[in-house]
């Protein structure tokens, strides 16, 4: 059954307030998730004001400085800082998105930032994405062909190669599947969506040789037909691509080859 | 039990079952014809609403109306019956409350919807 209450451990209380050095005058309050695996605590939101004449604009920026000066005990992932690595994946003022391309003036009130939703916790923003990766790995994510590979590469028309265009550029960060309420019931079976673009994504490369094989392995109620198209996923994603689209093009072609 | 299983050998488990195609193709199958039988249902129900049996008997007999209503009906607790599935499947996680709710599902759906049929039957050529 679903479950309708919170399990004890995850009752929210207020955390600790960090206060800006006296004499800040451009202050913007942080409330950031806190919880620490070692302490046995429950979670907390602790409040931060950040000096804002002395940061950068975007989300992230403010949290590196809150770990650089105010509390290094603050976790979280990030690497590239430009939108492209997808570490930095987490939720910020109710959407899940990336801390580095998120801009703070965006953003009214207080910053408030979570982990991404329905994940277990590794500690503060780090979310535990073996399962997820796991799924990944299950659709097997390379270029499978039989004909043995030519003296230069295997070659692409202009227009197979434009059917990737809206697939390849995802990042893998994983904020459209932990948005997508069939991933929050059943994501022991449901592939969620970034799985299922990146399926799809081997499924429209032309050079690819296994599109019936990849599509025995998703044709399942719980892999593939979870997505009830609620849309979630497309609108969170924050390099503005699809997945629900893919989603759709892979039901379309199991329809196709009947 | 303790599951020491990898998170590939969990996320495999028994592998895909190469069903559900079917059930998403007839599920969209039965949407589409129920918007016209249902635009019909709906303006039949309102032009009849308030009359006596033996009126509404004779609409019944009258033109296609007996073959139109069993066929909506029929349509209707069809429909039904498939997206049901889908809220059970998504929501029951217990494998053997799943199972007993799905058969209930059938059954119910199956039930209420032959009977439907049977009365229409029975009220157009019952004398
Ligand atoms: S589709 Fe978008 S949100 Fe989903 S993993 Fe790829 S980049 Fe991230
Ligand atoms: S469209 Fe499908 S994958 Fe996207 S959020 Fe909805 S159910 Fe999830
Ligand atoms: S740090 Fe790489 S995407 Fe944000």
């Amino acid at each position: 059954m679903v479950e309708l209450s919170l399990p004890r451990n995850s009752k929210i209380k207020q955390g600790k307030t960090h206060k800006a050095k006296a004499g800040t005058k451009n202050i913007r309050r942080y409330q950031v998730y806190r919880w620490d695996p070692d302490t046995g605590e429950n979670p907390s939101v602790d409040t931060y004001e950040v000096d804002m004449d002395s940061c950068g604009p975007m989300v992230l920026d403010g949290l590196i400085k809150i770990k650089n000066e105010m509390d290094p005990t603050l976790t979280f992932r990030r690497s590239c800082r430009e939108g492209v690595c997808g570490s930095c994946a987490m939720n910020i003022d109710g959407t899940n998105t990336l801390a580095c391309t998120k801009d703070m003036g965006d953003i009214k009130g207080d910053v408030k930032v979570y982990p991404l939703p329905h994940m277990e916790v590794v500690k503060d923003l780090v979310p535990d994405l073996s399962k997820a990766y796991a799924q990944y790995a299950s659709i097997q994510p390379w270029l499978q062909a039989d004909t043995p590979a030519p003296d230069k590469e295997r070659l692409q028309s202009p227009e197979e190669r434009e059917r990737l265009d809206g697939l390849w550029e995802c990042i893998l960060c994983f904020c459209c599947t932990t948005s997508c309420p069939s991933y929050w019931w059943n994501s022991d079976r449901y592939l969620g969506p970034a799985v299922l673009l990146q399926a799809y994504r081997w499924i429209a490369d032309s050079r690819d040789e296994r599109s019936g094989d990849r599509l025995d392995n998703l044709e399942d109620p719980f892999r593939l037909y979870r997505c009830h198209t609620i849309m979630n996923c497309t609108n969170t994603c924050p390099k503005s691509l699809n997945p629900a689209k893919a989603i759709a093009e892979t039901k379309k072609l199991l329809v196709e080859r009947r | 039990m303790v599951d020491l299983r990898s998170d590939l050998a969990r996320v495999r488990g028994l592998g895909s079952a190469k069903d559900g195609v079917h059930h998403w193709w007839v599920q969209r199958l039965s949407a589409i014809a129920l918007v016209p039988l249902g635009i019909w249902f709906v303006v039949s129900a309102i032009k009849l609403a308030g009359v006596p049996l033996p009126a509404f008997k004779l609409w019944l007999n009258t033109g296609a109306n007996v073959f139109l209503m069993v066929l909506f009906v029929g349509t209707l607790f069809y429909h039904l019956k498939l997206g049901l599935q889908i809220v059970i499947e998504d929501y029951l996680h217990v494998e053997k409350t799943k199972v007993v709710a799905l058969m209930l599902n059938t059954f119910a759906t199956i039930f209420v919807g032959a009977f439907s049929i049977f009365a229409l039957v029975k009220v157009a050529f019952g004398g």
